[in-house]
């Protein structure tokens, strides 16, 4: 027994080993991936019994000539853009004043990292709660007293894509401050030394060492956020469920009404999921150059 | 030894596997998780100290019951042999085969007839035929606050405003009255609660309240949305559910059954509507601290004296895919339930019986303060949509509704509009009406 043992290979071990993670990973994303794009070209729904009926570019052409999906995609264009630039100014900004050690540093780095180990779910509805103009903190610390001429942050089409912004900037620029202050902390002391010794002034030290040394590790955090703001789901259900009307539908609550909730529409459904795909991979490698080049550069 | 031992396993073998085939000892009843629920637990544990046969009620959180249900469906499954569903459910269990024709069983054995007849035609009925017995009866209603309603000095400055007395509503706009008359921002009490959550249907749940009652419709006889869904009397039901959401506290722009009976409970809210099945907890005085003040009344009527309440509740139906003998059972068991003593015991229960002699009883007219104004709108429900889209007729609805009454964007013609031409199309896409 333990002479047949020794005759394996090292191939054999490795195929071995491999071969079970292969599996999974076949089983669970390159099948789900290759037979919901083959759904895409068909007209099906997953709770009926009927078979997928091939239609070929219809769902996709259907999508893209439906006016709603671009207003649903510049309502999560204009959602990512602002959220993204707030978190990363903010975040920034936050790592700059932490970067110093003080009394206290350690603990309030911590607090502030909090809100990003919150689950989203959660967190959007404990600001609805605080959104809310009869009884929420929100309009309060704002100096609004008179309910009558409050805000209605929810409810208010004009103001609800904005308070949707203000909970994925208080919960995510910990995120980028998190990054920034690896990239800061990773900045060689020499650099300003020299700076100092050439009577450089704090913007040009700011401009010219802090900004290109911190540049790449931005990039990522703009790279991650800007990812996951084009998926915003969880937080819009939790604050707004998409309203009013669809004034903060973003493509993925569509996505989610479509594939689920009454609809169950699994062939558009799974385009509408492809265009997104798309339109995240083209975003991603847009960056992704960006990155290499800052690196290079 | 070995021969005689294996003749006597082939026969226990056979032996069980006939008891098995010949005789269900166990059924399963699906439904969502809540207090109805597990009332029919209780019943059913009555049905096996009778029959001996167990029935299991298996309850899913309300999330995520219908896609545990379709998942079944679409898999030709047997995990359930009966399943209460939602009346909006019965196009597409019935098109796609999942739910056992019973016409046969409730005609012949006069359980038909037992039921208010809207309930057995919404939670029951599709294309002349029958799919499920009401179960669950429910719909929308009011709960107001007697202590306001009756105070003397608040009824005499209602009389001078309006002209006539203050009491429970009769007509829709006597309750927009009153929810003007009870909107006192600076005393953080408001006139009403209204459904307005985008999510499902409740925003278009609270409106047919309305629309019904102004004498509209969601469809003609033809099945024609263009000129029924954004009709005079659809764009002024329309004005009047927003105006009404105008005396809602503020905040509650995604409202449902449970902001409802918080507000009643906050003393917010001088009336809000609910389903019947959500008035239990304000019959709870650890809960409800107006519970001795608090009273029930069904909608009130339209313009031209019509009304109707939107339609909650559930029928139970037969999965198609178990075997004969577990449909039989199953039939079994729902002629059992159907009989009057126990429909009198799921009433007694907490149930919301659809049985008339029941609704009828004084017994059950006085079990709960709210029992009366259930039994009075059980016969006039009326629902939404029950065809297979009936989830892409809803989310035009939602999306319009909501955006014209919360966010107040355009004008309720220009929502109406915009809301038929859009379930048109969904119409002809479904080949239900042509181009």
């Amino acid at each position: 027994m333990q002479a047949k043992r020794r005759q394996l290979s090292d191939r054999n071990i490795m195929v071995l080993f491999i071969t079970p993670t292969m599996i999974i990973l076949v089983l669970m994303n390159i099948y789900p991936l290759f037979y919901s794009l083959y759904l895409s070209f068909t007209e099906y729904s997953v709770i009926s019994s009927t078979a997928p009926k091939w239609v070929g570019f219809q769902n996709y052409l259907a999508i893209l000539s439906d006016a709603r999906f671009w207003k649903h995609f510049a309502i999560t264009g204009r959602y990512t853009v602002i959220s993204v630039a707030l978190q990363m100014l903010v975040g920034f900004s936050l790592a700059l004043l932490i970067k110093e050690k003080f009394k206290g540093s350690g603990i309030i780095t911590t607090l502030i990292l909090v809100p990003m180990m919150l689950s989203p779910v959660i967190v959007g509805l404990f600001w609805r709660l605080m959104f809310n103009p009869s009884y929420g903190i929100v309009n309060y610390l704002l100096g609004f007293r008179n309910i009558n001429t409050s805000p209605e942050w929810l409810g208010d089409p004009t103001l609800a894509l904005w308070a949707i912004i203000i909970v994925d900037v208080w919960m995510w620029s910990p995120f980028v401050m998190l990054l920034s202050l690896a990239g800061l902390s990773a900045i060689p002391d020499y650099l300003y030394e020299a700076a100092a010794i050439d009577r450089a002034g704090p913007w040009f030290i700011f401009r010219r060492i802090t900004m290109p040394q911190v540049m790449p590790l931005l990039l990522i955090a703009v790279l991650f956020r800007t990812i996951e703001a084009l998926k915003q789901f969880d937080l819009v259900m939790g604050i707004t469920g998409g309203g009013p009307g669809d004034a903060t539908e973003t493509v993925s609550v569509r996505l989610y009404r479509e594939a689920f909730q009454g609809q169950f529409d699994t062939g558009s459904s799974s385009a509408l999921a492809y265009i997104i795909l798309i339109v995240i991979i083209a975003i991603s490698n847009l960056y992704i150059r960006q990155l290499n080049k800052v690196r290079e550069g | 030894m070995k021969q005689i031992f294996r003749r006597l396993l082939i026969a226990m073998v056979l032996l069980i596997t006939s008891l098995g085939f010949a005789q269900v000892n166990e059924l399963t009843i699906w439904w969502a998780e809540w207090d109805p629920a597990n009332f029919l637990q209780q019943v059913a544990n009555e049905y096996e100290a009778a029959t001996g046969i167990k029935v299991n009620v298996v309850q899913e959180p309300w999330g995520s019951y219908f896609d545990k249900v379709a998942a079944e469906w679409a898999a030709k499954g047997d995990a359930f042999d009966m399943v209460v569903g939602d009346s909006q459910w019965i196009g597409q269990g019935v098109t796609e085969g999942h739910y056992v024709d019973m016409t046969d069983f409730l005609v012949n054995n006069g359980i038909k007839d037992t039921v208010t007849p809207a309930t057995l035609t919404y939670y029951g009925e599709y294309d002349g035929k029958y799919y499920a017995y009401p179960t669950e009866g429910d719909a929308n209603g009011w709960a107001y606050r007697k202590d306001l309603f009756e105070n003397p000095d608040e009824m005499a400055a209602f009389k001078e405003k309006y002209g006539y007395d203050l009491a429970v509503p009769e007509t829709w706009e006597q309750l927009r009255d009153i929810a003007e008359f009870f909107t006192r921002p600076d005393a953080g009490l408001y006139g009403v609660g209204v459904y307005t959550q985008v999510d499902y249907d409740a925003i278009t749940m609270g409106f047919e309240n309305v629309l019904f009652s102004y004498g509209a419709d969601w469809k003609d006889a033809d099945n024609n949305v263009l000129g029924v869904v954004n009709s005079p009397e659809a764009v002024a039901a329309a004005e009047l559910y927003k105006e009404l959401y105008s005396f809602a506290p503020p905040g509650t722009n995604n409202a449902f059954f449970a902001e409802m009976n918080d507000l009643f409970i906050n003393g917010q809210a001088a009336m809000i509507m609910n389903y019947f099945a959500f008035f239990p907890a304000l019959d709870n005085s650890e809960i409800n601290p107006y519970r001795d003040s608090t009273g029930y009344f069904p909608m009130p009527k339209g313009p031209t004296g019509e009304r109707y309440a939107a339609l909650g509740g559930q029928g139970i139906s037969i999965n198609s895919y178990v075997s004969d003998e577990r449909k039989q059972a199953a039939y079994d068991f729902i002629s059992w339930f159907a009989e009057k003593d126990t429909q009198a015991r799921w009433a007694e229960l907490g149930g919301y019986t659809c049985n008339i002699e029941v609704l009828e009883s004084d017994t059950f007219l006085n079990q709960t303060p709210y029992n009366a104004a259930f039994a009075e709108t059980m016969t006039f429900v009326k629902d939404f949509w029950n065809i297979p889209e009936f989830g892409q007729l809803l989310e035009p609805s939602q999306r319009y509704l909501h955006a014209y009454i919360v966010g107040g964007e355009g004008t309720a013609q220009e929502a109406m509009d915009g809301m038929a031409f859009e379930m048109d199309e969904v119409l002809i896409n479904a080949g239900i009406i042509k181009e």
